[in-house]
């Protein structure tokens, strides 16, 4: 069986004015199913453009991704938002949640674009709610919820459409520690628990240390890939 | 796919909402240039109708034939001044033209009316039976005089409402009264039911009938007997109007002696002519109101690309998040002209009621008549859809083609 995701000596290169800008140069890699993978890297390394193709928001300018054996970098815009909603669950920095709209539409967001009926949009988005421990804060608004909070109801939101692969982009740069310790559980007990795959972006260590998998960026190449603990991906996928 | 669309009307209106004074001002532009067809229309159709019905007063499917002009030493006179209609005319155009229903004639002057101590200067019309026929004329009470008081020039005489009330007591019947028109008697035998104004705006019921040679012998003391100041017929279909008409001025051509290169001393007018003329100048107005009105519409329409571009621009990050989310291109497309439509069918019904209402204060205010047509709101209401339509899809696409990346990290 393929993995989850293939990078096979991928190259993302912008033009910046007259300069070319080579933001990813050969890069390689391969992630199981049921990985949890933290990336880290300084600022400039390509750890966000990485990041962005592994979600299928960008495509790569040389080589090939594959996404569960689909070759993402010929797929149409429409293509890519297609996999994007049955297959990735984004988490951001800064929660990006709708403002001005309660935490159970902002969890149903994804279902609404599937075409799903209300009735069963409300009914997941209550569900992954309730996951994340926001169980009687359907109608909040944003503003009316901590920073905790909020991120767990973008967590909700990536969760709600049962995706294979969660990519959480420095989830905890916005929180204190205590929250910070919250989601991190959360993502935690999601990836030990129902086998989702994860993959993090973080700069703080002990962040990083509750994966399993450690891969460092340095100017668009990976300078080392770890195994920091012999995870559950041991694991079923590989046998 | 029911869903989405429920439910992006749902959300256009909640964010609308939110933005209740932006909301208001943008949709102002179309609800005045709604509510402005709509009133005009409603006006222009109630004037077109009034027209209508004071043309239909003169009676039905007529045609009127005036006399030339005069001229003397190259000065000419006014329209009808020169003697060249007679009675003898009119009875051979009946006789000729088998389209021709039925032929009439009149004479008219202002002179005194005397009734006890009440005096009144009015138009005396001299005319023959067929007239009132012609000329749709009905009676309140009594009746017209006959063929036989024609022929023996009877001193009977019809009136008037105007004559009536200026005459005669409130209450007092004129029927039976006898009146003096230049010191002679005449019996009132019919009293004419009201017509209004005519289309010219003269007061069509400020007249007395009394039989043409009664007129010509005993009253006007004509020097030319049997010279007519108007001509009329009328034929069984409207559409038979043109064709008797060129066959009259055939057959009078004639009886003149007229040379092909000699002009026609007379005139002929067709009731269809004068509606033409009238309506002509009522569908000017209606076009120029209409006009304006679309202009209206067009600005309200850029009022409304504009806020949506302003609603991108603010909403840029949201965008971002509903691409990463899994949004197609059509998804954003559509939510962003649901919104823009949501914003012009709201101000095309507020239009709506506030154009109905505006027609209504018209005809209550300044007593204008108006009329409301299903036609012109069902159209408003689809124009102001596809003035929606039309100004939300550049902003719309503007949206959609959006980099989910650089919209995500806007600030």
């Amino acid at each position: 069986m393929a993995s989850l995701i293939e990078c096979d000596d991928v190259w993302k290169i912008y033009r910046v004015g007259d300069v070319d800008v080579q933001a990813l140069r050969g890069l390689s890699l391969t992630i199981e199913q049921g990985e949890f993978v933290a990336i880290m890297g300084s600022s400039g390394s390509g750890k966000s453009t990485l990041m962005n193709m592994l979600g299928c928001l960008d495509q790569p300018t040389k080589g090939h991704y594959r996404l569960n054996g689909v070759e993402v970098g010929r797929l149409t815009p429409d293509e890519l938002a297609g996999i994007r909603n049955q297959q990735i669950g984004f988490v951001f920095q800064s929660f990006n949640l709708i403002p001005r709209t309660s935490a159970l539409e902002n969890a149903q967001l994804p279902l609404f674009y599937r075409g799903l009926s209300l009735k069963e949009q409300r009914a997941k988005a209550a569900e992954a709610l309730a996951r994340v421990g926001l169980h009687g804060r359907e109608d909040h608004y944003p503003t009316q919820l901590s920073g905790g909070q909020q991120q767990r109801v973008a967590i909700a939101r990536a969760l709600v459409t049962s995706p294979s692969l969660l990519l959480a982009d420095e989830p905890t740069g916005n929180l204190d520690t205590q929250s910070s310790q919250e989601i991190m559980r959360i993502l935690e007990t999601l990836n030990r628990d129902e086998g989702i795959t994860i993959i993090l972006v973080t700069h703080e260590v002990d962040v990083a240390a509750y994966a399993a998998r450690e891969i460092v960026i340095k100017d668009g190449q990976i300078l080392s890939d770890r195994k920091t603990k012999a995870g559950p991906i041991a694991s079923p996928v590989e046998v | 796919m029911a869903a989405f669309v429920w439910l992006t009307i749902m959300t256009a209106l909640r964010i609308l909402g939110r933005n209740r004074m932006r909301a208001g001002l943008t949709m102002l532009g179309i609800v005045i240039g709604v509510a402005a067809v709509i009133a005009m229309v409603s006006i222009g159709e109630g004037a077109k109708r009034a027209v209508q019905a004071q043309i239909a007063t003169m009676g039905t499917n007529v045609i009127v034939i005036f006399p030339g002009v005069t001229s003397a030493s190259g000065v000419r006179g006014s329209q009808g001044s020169a003697i060249t209609l007679t009675v003898s005319d009119a009875l051979e155009l009946k006789k000729r033209i088998p389209l021709l229903v039925d032929t009439g004639w009149s004479r008219r002057d202002v002179m005194q009316i005397v009734y006890g101590n009440r005096n009144w200067n009015g138009p005396i019309n001299g005319i023959s039976p067929s007239y009132l026929t012609i000329r749709d004329w009905s009676f309140t009470s009594g009746g017209p005089f006959t063929q036989t008081d024609l022929d023996s020039a009877a001193r009977v005489a019809l009136v008037g409402q105007t004559i009536v009330e200026n005459l005669f007591d409130s209450g007092e019947e004129p029927v039976g009264a006898v009146i003096r028109i230049k010191n002679v008697p005449f019996r009132v035998i019919g009293v004419l039911a009201p017509k209004g104004q005519s289309s010219q705006g003269s007061d069509q019921d400020d007249v007395i009938f009394i039989p043409f040679s009664t007129a010509e012998r005993k009253v006007f003391g004509t020097s030319f007997i049997g010279s007519v100041a108007a001509m009329f017929g009328s034929t069984d279909q409207v559409d038979d109007l043109p064709m008797a008409a060129e066959q009259i001025r055939e057959v009078l051509r004639a009886r003149h002696r007229l040379q092909a290169e000699q002009n026609d001393d007379f005139t002929i007018r067709t009731q269809v002519d004068i509606g033409k003329v009238q309506e002509g100048t009522s569908e000017t107005l209606t076009m120029m109101l209409f006009a304006i009105a679309s202009v209206s519409l067009l600005v309200g329409g850029i009022g409304i690309m504009n806020i949506l571009l302003v609603s991108v621009t603010e909403r840029t990050r949201e965008i971002g998040v509903r691409m990463a989310v899994g949004a197609k291109r059509y998804h954003i497309v559509m939510q962003f002209l649901i919104e823009a439509m949501t914003l012009s069918l709201v101000g095309g019904v507020l239009g709506i009621v506030l154009g109905v209402a505006g027609a209504k204060l018209t005809t209550l205010i300044a007593g204008w008549p108006t009329i409301i047509s299903g036609n012109v709101i069902v159209i408003s209401f689809f124009f102001s859809l596809v003035v929606g339509l039309f100004f939300g899809l550049y902003p719309a696409n503007k949206a959609a083609r959006l980099n989910p990346i650089e919209a995500l990290r806007y600030e």
